[in-house]
């Protein structure tokens, strides 16, 4: 095995022999952006974004999100939702008696499957794209969650969201894991009629905190 | 096979090795069974390293030309295609269209594959260091079947029966299915087209969209008849609505994602600087490969690292838009080792070499590994709009399978000779490339090759060849004049240097820009005095 190593990196030294260019000669790597408007603009733009990919996108005020939760829910009649450790319990305090919330206390896949939703944060909003971005910290929970149940409800704040790409990835921490979301799971494998919704959450609500 | 083994003597299921039974079939005497197309083995002690194996189920394939002349008389597969490709070309072009600083990206893309490129060993060291810290087992295979092995025994000895997979090119190109079939070891492919392939006993024709030659009714067909053999069977009032089609798939693969222990991955970028792997795809099942299974082994190709984390801010930026023609792919997953509590605790990555330092070795040609997959070269293709994906006689097909193939694994077969002509030259695969790969003058550099290689035929032996293809059928002739017609308006009032199928002979005249005149009026005009078999 280590004979592979050397004898792959000896070939590949041999291969690139007449490169005179210095190891990291280019600099930094370029920072290309989109121009960016205001932070209105930006925000207005996050949310056209993501209801052009077929996701419900709602928006409301720091007291209107337990709200804005509860019926995201009610609209597909989830009957259960799990809830990473550190979201903030608020945010599920609206739902009546007839949603169950449940913890995640080490749930196997099996069980995240016997349940309708998920409720998460998020870590940052692109706006050019209309992404959402997950570093999957306490109050978004472990990457199961968040790909097993059929519906994602994810709260995300004004201040969370940015112009373009760039700076996102500028914001985010590489020694986590890291799920892109841009709108739900879709397909166009067949005769590239687009399909939503074939192993993901089949639905993708967005609720802005503003 | 890809895929479970048929039950024998199942019509429709084609024996190993045997690209058969799809829409590509090819006549019988195209076929050849002396053995050519296997490359020279090895190379010397020399700066460039061996070349790919040809596998063989593309061992004997017939040239591009003979191939393509089978494929132009499926009508279904070139409705198809004609049809996906015009729908994916509209797309991406209104996306692009969107980003003011478009060219700016694509430099930066070329620059950030270039230095990792033409510094490839030491980020690959770097990339290893950084995946052992956080937790990772890198392997190192310098080829297919070290690769094949590697995998193989990793699923063993976790006594694992069988593994879910994410869509791969990869794991394609070294027949990792038919490796861990051959072991005993069930190989689900778990993205809608593979799984259509797959279950079709058939061969992907194109990297975004490998069913693309499939229509609605044939998948339906697929499902119902397949899917009760290896799993749960498809729903017997099943219709050839796509979203009832892909809710079969969903129930279909769910009971795999839940019980599997092991999954097998690709990446579309592997981070040097901080050793995280990038998986970029649509439907959740990358997400299900990669999250729930205890171990993850992730079949990764020497040429995929980026030097540094912030090189994600082109490529992200580049690849959606160039690939599905969206702002941004629904799913991208992004790890970096092992995650604690979160994800498979068991991470295995296998830098994979199988032929890519030959082409490293090539000053020129090693341009074509900074290739990112996207597939907006084939989509703007109006060779392959019509040959379609099978003709190229590899799992890169398209422009830049004609430019890789024949780098990857040598020209001592018929098609990899054939595939450097296969193109027009046209330039629009040029325009549409996210990473600036420069895939006509790649061709050129390599038809310059094949003709020194070629003994005893002269290069205008080689253009009468694919001359005589060209002319053998008026729907071929009207398909190079069509595609003439598209390079004029592509490249305004430069030059078209090439038509389809004339190769190095017409190359060496230059062809004025059409629509000036009609192919065969400029035909007639400049080769007056040429042999020719067309009128
Ligand atoms: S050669 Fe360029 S356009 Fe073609 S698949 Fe590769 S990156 Fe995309």
């Amino acid at each position: 095995m280590s004979g592979a190593r050397e004898e792959i990196l000896g070939r590949l030294r041999a291969a690139t022999a007449d490169v005179s260019t210095p190891l990291g000669a280019r600099g930094e790597p370029p920072v290309i952006q989109a121009a960016a408007g205001s932070d209105h603009e930006t925000l207005e733009l996050f949310a056209e974004n993501v209801a052009d990919y077929r996701a419900t996108v709602v928006r409301c005020d720091p007291g209107g999100v337990a709200g804005a939760v509860a019926d995201a829910l009610a609209r597909r009649g989830a009957r259960s939702v799990v809830v990473p450790d550190g979201l903030d319990a608020s945010w599920v305090s609206g739902l009546g008696g007839e949603v169950r919330v449940v913890a995640d206390d080490g749930l196997t896949p099996a069980d995240l499957d016997g349940l309708d939703a998920v409720v998460t944060a998020a870590r940052v909003g692109i706006a050019t794209t209309g992404t959402i971005v997950l570093d999957h910290a306490a109050d978004q929970g472990r990457r199961a969650l968040t790909l097993v149940p059929d519906q994602h409800v994810c709260v995300v704040r004004a201040d969370q969201v940015v112009h373009d790409v760039p700076a996102a990835v500028t914001l985010l921490d590489p020694t986590r894991p890291l799920t892109w979301i841009s709108g739900p799971s879709a397909t166009s494998d067949i005769e590239l009629n687009r399909v939503e919704g074939v192993h993901g959450p089949r639905t993708l609500d967005v609720v802005v905190v503003t | 096979m890809t895929g479970p083994q048929p039950a024998p003597g199942r019509p429709g299921a084609p024996p190993t090795g045997d690209v058969g039974g799809g829409p590509t079939a090819y006549p019988d005497g195209a076929r050849r069974a002396d053995g050519l197309g296997e490359p020279a083995a090895g190379g010397g002690p020399d700066s460039s390293g061996p070349l790919q194996r040809t596998s063989e189920t593309f061992l004997g394939m017939p040239s591009f030309q003979t191939a393509a002349r089978a494929a132009l008389a499926n009508t279904q597969q070139r409705r198809n295609l004609a049809h996906a490709t015009a729908t994916i070309r509209a797309k991406r072009a209104a996306v692009v269209a969107e980003v003011d600083a478009w060219e700016e990206l694509r430099v930066a893309g070329a620059e950030a594959k270039d230095e990792a490129l033409h510094h490839l060993p030491d980020y690959l060291e770097q990339l290893e260091d950084n995946l052992t810290a956080r937790g990772a087992t890198v392997h190192w295979a310098r080829d297919a079947e070290e690769a094949n092995a590697i995998v193989v025994g990793l699923v063993r000895d976790r006594d694992a029966e069988e593994v879910v997979k994410v869509k791969s090119m990869a794991t394609q190109e070294i027949e990792l299915n038919e490796a861990l079939e051959a072991a005993g070891i069930h190989a689900w492919e778990t993205d809608l087209a593979e799984l259509i392939v797959q279950l079709g006993h058939d061969r992907p024709s194109h990297i975004l969209v490998p069913a693309i030659h499939r229509n609605r009714a044939e998948i339906r067909e697929i499902f119902l008849r397949e899917m009760g053999d290896v799993g749960r069977p498809a729903p017997a009032d099943l219709s050839d609505e796509p979203a009832r089609l892909a809710e079969a798939a969903r129930l279909h693969l769910r009971e795999k994602f839940m019980r599997a222990r092991v999954a097998v991955s690709g990446a579309n970028f592997a981070i040097a600087e901080t050793g995280t792997l990038v998986v970029v795809e649509s439907e959740g099942n990358g997400r299900m490969c990669l999250t729930l299974p205890e171990t993850l082994i992730s079949v990764v190709g020497v040429e995929k690292v980026l030097p540094t984390f912030a090189d994600l801010g082109t490529m992200l930026q580049l690849l959606p838009r160039s690939s599905t023609g969206e702002r941004m792919n629904p799913y991208t997953s992004m790890w970096t080792g092992v995650h604690d509590g979160d994800g498979p605790q068991d991470v295995h990555v296998v830098l994979v070499d199988n032929g890519r330092s030959h082409v490293l070795s090539d000053p020129v040609g090693r341009d074509a590994l900074r290739c990112i997959r996207c597939s907006a070269c084939l989509n703007v293709c109006p060779v392959y709009e019509r040959a379609g994906g099978h003709a190229y006689g590899s799992v890169y097909p398209g422009p830049i399978g004609a430019v890789l193939n024949p780098q990857l694994r040598g020209t001592a077969s018929d098609v990899d000779k054939s595939l450097p002509y296969a193109s027009s030259l046209c330039g629009a695969c040029f325009e549409a490339c996210p990473v600036r790969i420069d895939i006509p003058s790649l061709l050129v550099h390599l038809r310059t090759q094949v003709v020194d290689e070629a003994s005893g035929r002269s290069p205008e032996a080689l253009g009468m060849k694919a001359a005589a293809w060209t002319f053998g059928d008026h729907r071929r002739l009207e398909a190079a004049q069509r595609a003439a017609t598209l390079g004029g308006r592509l490249l305004g009032d430069r030059t078209v240097r090439n038509v389809p199928g004339l190769g190095a002979w017409a190359q060496a005249r230059d062809v004025p820009t059409p629509p000036r005149e009609t192919f065969r009026q400029w035909w007639r005009r400049t080769h007056r005095d040429e042999d020719r078999e067309d009128t």
